[in-house]
């Protein structure tokens, strides 16, 4: 496996309040000095909680915000080195999906204009296969190709992700951003999207950047993980270890914020201490330190390297290795085979229900008009 | 155990245009005992927020229909008049609602939001009223009260909000306190403060608690009794414990199912096929069975029983309990 994506030292400031005459004074560091690295076919999920850079790093790397210094390397080509047809090329190959559908589908076209937009702007398919190409992104998704006609508002939630998913899929992308896809989805339609994007990395080869707020979201579509907080990544790991051995105590906090559908699940409570500071005026040092139950003086002087192990498991803090192992919740089995046996033969006989609906969809040949799928 | 608030075949229409009427809630019953506890989940749609807004008299009385039993200290909540019910409300009666930013009012400072209640209801001075809302503003852990009594709700960050909400709410002791998706703005760091707060304060109260919430991980941190929700009615009513270990209607279990977890490790989620049906529009027999994997010919000729299969334990579907279909 190669790298599809590597980024280092990635920097974005916004400016927040300018003087009167229009110097800035006040700067907000959203993303300070982030690497990464995504193998192709796989899926880093970047995961923080609000305004800790994730989002923007997605739309840095897609070049839809301007670094201010880094760089971002996709199949070793400098893509900041770009001039605009290379850039345009560049978004055949890498694309995003936003959190809400409901705002980012043009209310006033139809789904095949929606679907076709793309494959007309970059002249993949012919004017006289738009249609049926349409018909196959459609199928692709889950949609009924009947609903070509009909406007976004027609549409639930789960489908209008659809259609957002099949607009990214046109260009026949390797690379796709997902930012908060399902966030805004209920349970049930969310596990049909993620079903759903699952499926398609596997049968198409596509890699994944997985934009979530939402840990067991991630936990279960994720190969590696990067926790953001206040623009730094502070723990990176495959997905398995760091959900089985979380070390910083960022992390920590996290995992046992999250609320588990288990009455009385036996964890070790982390609480932090009250808000995420203002990232006007982030902390020294390292940025979680007024919070964190185990700074020392150090910690509030001297930013912490994000160092990694022979394993690829990454962490910033300075005294990780010092804390106890926290005990991960995998493996505290709590349904019981009575309730494992009834939740499984609900998704079995949904999916063979479903599947005998949509056997018409599959028929039909699904090969990109590229070739390449 | 006596029940502080027992609610019987709640009903809630909405007319709309064109003789259209919604059929938003129906027949839904619960009882709740002081210093219960009781979830209220389902998916977006379902009418678990217009049962709250029912109970506590809500509902635009232009459009709404409301029928059935809310009673609550001897009378049906449903016939008191205005005047009497917002005697009740924000004294007995409290709600605690999901965006703390649109719920406060902008335009008046934490301090006087509590201060307003506490004057209305306790008949309170306002000196009294002042030192009492710094009291509550501390109980509900908010840093340096005598400073933030004076803050506007848009100097507060999320968190603080939604405390200060909190604090709005039990300012007058109220029985029965009705917290509508509570933490769902919150992130998860400072939702599990929330929850935690919520928890001591519950404790400390007595107040019986209906938490709406669509979060089956927040209902398992909190909640004694849990009923679900599906297109107006509940489906399933139990016992926290037991509905998280022995839940006993398909629509629970697809839930279950559907959820990414962290405690267990699933290659594909359940996923519940097709959609809520039109609530103008309710068809003949069981709701979900539509959409129920499970679903037979019975299901869809006949309205399902409520079938008890345990201490408190109920489920709306002909199968329950559903060990045959396992077996």
């Amino acid at each position: 496996m190669s790298a599809l994506l590597e980024v280092e030292g990635l920097t974005r400031h916004f400016v927040a309040r300018r003087s009167p005459l229009g110097r800035p004074i006040a700067t907000v560091k959203a993303v300070d000095g982030i690497d990464l690295s995504v193998q192709a076919g796989s899926t880093l999920a970047l995961v923080g909680e609000t305004g800790c850079g994730k989002s923007t790093v997605g739309r840095l790397i897609l070049r839809l915000i301007e670094p201010m210094a880094g760089d971002i390397r996709f199949e070793g080509r400098r893509i900041l080195t770009f001039g605009e047809k290379e850039l345009r090329a560049f978004r055949r190959e890498a694309q995003i999906v936003f959190q809400d559908p409901y705002s980012s589908l043009n209310p006033r076209m139809t789904v095949e204009e929606l679907v076709g937009e793309p494959l007309a702007l970059h002249n993949i398919v012919p004017a006289s296969r738009r249609r049926d190409r349409v018909a196959e992104l459609l199928s692709l998704v889950g949609l009924d190709a009947r609903y070509s006609q009909r406007y976004p508002h027609e549409f639930s939630g789960g489908q209008r992700q659809r259609i957002a998913i099949a607009r990214a899929l046109a260009v026949e992308p390797k690379l796709i951003v997902c930012d908060e896809p399902v966030s805004a989805l209920d349970v049930s339609i969310r596990s049909q999207v993620l079903n759903l994007l699952a499926g398609l990395r596997k049968r198409l080869a596509l890699t994944y950047i997985f934009i979530s707020h939402d840990l067991s979201v991630i936990k279960h579509i994720a190969d590696r993980v990067a926790v953001m907080y206040l623009g730094r990544i502070v723990e990176t790991a495959p997905a398995d270890e760091l959900f089985d051995n979380p070390r910083h105590p960022y992390t920590r906090a996290l995992f046992s914020a999250i609320p588990v559908p288990q009455p009385h699940a036996r964890r070790q409570r982390q609480l932090l201490e009250g808000d995420v500071p203002s990232p006007l005026s982030p902390p020294t040092g390292c940025h979680l330190h007024p919070r964190c139950a185990h700074a020392v003086e150090r910690c509030r002087s001297e930013r912490p390297a994000l160092i990694s192990d022979q394993t690829g498991h990454a962490t910033a803090c300075h005294r990780w290795s010092e804390l106890s192992a926290m005990i991960g919740l995998t493996g505290q089995e709590a349904s019981g085979p009575r309730l494992e046996r009834l939740m499984s033969e609900f998704t079995r006989k949904s999916d063979v229900w479903a599947a005998s609906r949509v056997d018409t969809l599959k028929s039909e040949g699904l090969a990109g008009a590229s070739g390449r799928w | 155990m006596t029940s502080l608030i027992e609610i019987e075949n709640l009903k809630v229409t909405f007319r709309g245009d064109r003789d259209r009427t919604t059929h938003a809630v129906e027949a839904v019953s619960f009882d709740l005992a002081q210093g219960v506890t009781l979830g209220l989940v389902g998916e977006s749609g379902c009418g678990k927020s217009v049962t709250a807004l029912a109970i506590m008299g809500l509902l635009p009385k232009g459009s709404a229909d409301v029928s059935g039993y809310v009673g609550f200290e001897g009378n049906n909540l449903l016939d008191l008049t205005d005047a009497a019910m917002r005697d009740l409300r924000g004294d007995r009666l409290a709600m605690i609602f999901q965006e703390p930013m649109t719920s406060l009012n902008p335009a008046y400072t934490i301090g006087e939001q509590i201060i307003e209640t506490l004057v209305r209801h306790r008949a309170f001075t306002r000196t009294q009223a002042r030192t009492r809302a710094i009291e509550l503003l501390r109980d509900v852990r908010i840093p340096s009260p005598e400073m933030r009594v004076d803050e506007y709700p848009h100097k507060l960050s999320g968190g603080m909000r939604q405390r200060a909400m909190v604090a709005i709410a039990l300012a007058c002791d109220p029985q029965l306190l009705i917290a509508d998706e509570p933490t769902t703005a919150l992130d998860v760091t400072i939702q599990a403060q929330v929850l935690d707060l919520m928890r001591s304060l519950k404790e400390k109260t007595n107040a019986a608690i209906v938490l709406i919430s669509h979060d089956l991980g927040v209902v398992a941190e909190i909640c004694d009794e849990v009923a679900v929700m599906y297109a107006g009615e509940i489906v399933e009513h139990a016992p926290v414990d037991v509905l998280f270990k022995a839940p006993q209607h398909p629509y629970t279990i697809g839930l279950l199912a559907s959820l990414p977890r962290l405690d267990r490790r699933v290659e594909t989620l359940a996923t519940i096929e097709g959609s809520l049906p039109d609530m103008s529009e309710i068809p003949q027999g069981c709701r979900f069975a539509p959409r129920c994997p499970f679903a037979s010919e019975a299901c869809v000729s006949h309205s399902p029983p409520i079938v008890d299969v345990g201490a408190r334990h109920w489920s709306r579907c002909v199968k329950a309990p559903l060990e045959g279909i396992v077996a």
